[in-house]
């Protein structure tokens, strides 16, 4: 009973924040209610029991995602309405949900053939994190270290996109500014 | 009333729709990025979903990695965003012709 009242409820809450994200026409309003709804979002991890995944969710997506997001934002001219296209809404709206039911169908038919099978069962004497340390250390060790090598080639990238000339504002110099610039100093403005 | 996974399916797939929605329609890019992130987070939800009602742990470490995919995304897709806007002062998407596609 809980359970049905927890999931309706969430279901309704994420549902709405997302819309609003794809709607609305303030970034910051499409910002505040994308963290809110990936904070909503981790509620149905926890129903589902899976806990560690639910504390991950809020400390990656609504700690350091929507922190970047939001420090990013800061470069932008966010103030202004954002156009949107001119298109056919009923086209677009028709597409979204014929691909979305077909992702789920593509999802869903290995499960209604019933070829599945628990290759790695969840115990019931641990607990969620203990069992989610013992298969990812384990049988997905080499995709971790593969995941920590491509986070750290990400960071790398980030800073060098982002971090460099920081004090300088690139749209108010001209062009001749740049190319001298970079003629003077011997290095790439934008690399 | 019993919550069994199709709920959660048919969840993930009005989010995935949203999702889908968002990337159709915007046209500045970082709102675009914003419906990607919406995308993302509505498969993890099938992900965990589909662990929990088949006791199996596989779907619950493909949501972290789907997790670590979209941070390392948003660190190397901000920067180029942050370098674009230095350069010519929008984000739109219609102006991004320089390689005339």
């Amino acid at each position: 009973m809980f359970e049905a009242v927890a999931f309706y409820l969430f279901a309704f809450l994420t549902i709405a924040m997302f819309y609003i994200v794809v709607t609305t026409k303030q970034a910051l309003y499409a910002l505040t209610a994308l963290a809110a709804g990936m904070i909503f979002i981790s509620a149905f991890f926890f129903i589902l029991g899976a806990d560690f995944l639910g504390a991950i969710q809020i400390i990656v997506y609504t700690g350091a995602v929507m922190a970047l997001y939001a420090f990013g934002m800061m470069f932008f001219d966010t103030t202004r309405d954002v156009k949107e296209k001119q298109g056919n809404k009923y086209i677009i709206v028709g597409l979204s949900t014929l691909a979305a039911v077909l992702i789920v169908l593509i999802v869903s038919v290995p499960m209604v053939s019933d070829n599945i099978v628990a290759l790695y069962p969840v115990a019931d004497d641990i607990g969620n994190v203990q069992s989610v340390g013992l298969v990812l250390f384990t049988k997905y060790l080499i995709p971790f270290e593969v995941a920590a090598i491509m986070l750290l080639v990400a960071m790398v990238a980030g800073i060098v996109l982002a971090g460099k000339k920081m004090d300088l504002s690139l749209t108010l110099m001209s062009g001749e500014e740049i190319e001298d610039m970079k003629k003077e100093k011997n290095k790439k403005v934008l690399s | 009333m019993e919550i069994g996974l199709n709920h959660y399916l048919v969840l993930s797939t009005i989010l995935f729709a949203i999702g889908l929605v968002g990337v159709m329609k915007r046209k500045n890019l970082l709102l675009l990025f914003f419906a990607t992130e919406i995308l993302l987070n509505a498969v993890n939800i099938a992900f965990a979903a589909i662990s929990h009602y088949y006791g199996d742990l596989t779907g619950q470490m493909f949501a972290f990695f789907v997790i670590a995919i979209a941070a390392s995304e948003v660190a190397v897709g901000l920067g180029l965003l942050i370098v674009w806007f230095k350069r010519h002062g929008t984000i739109d998407l219609d102006l991004m012709t320089s390689m005339k596609g």
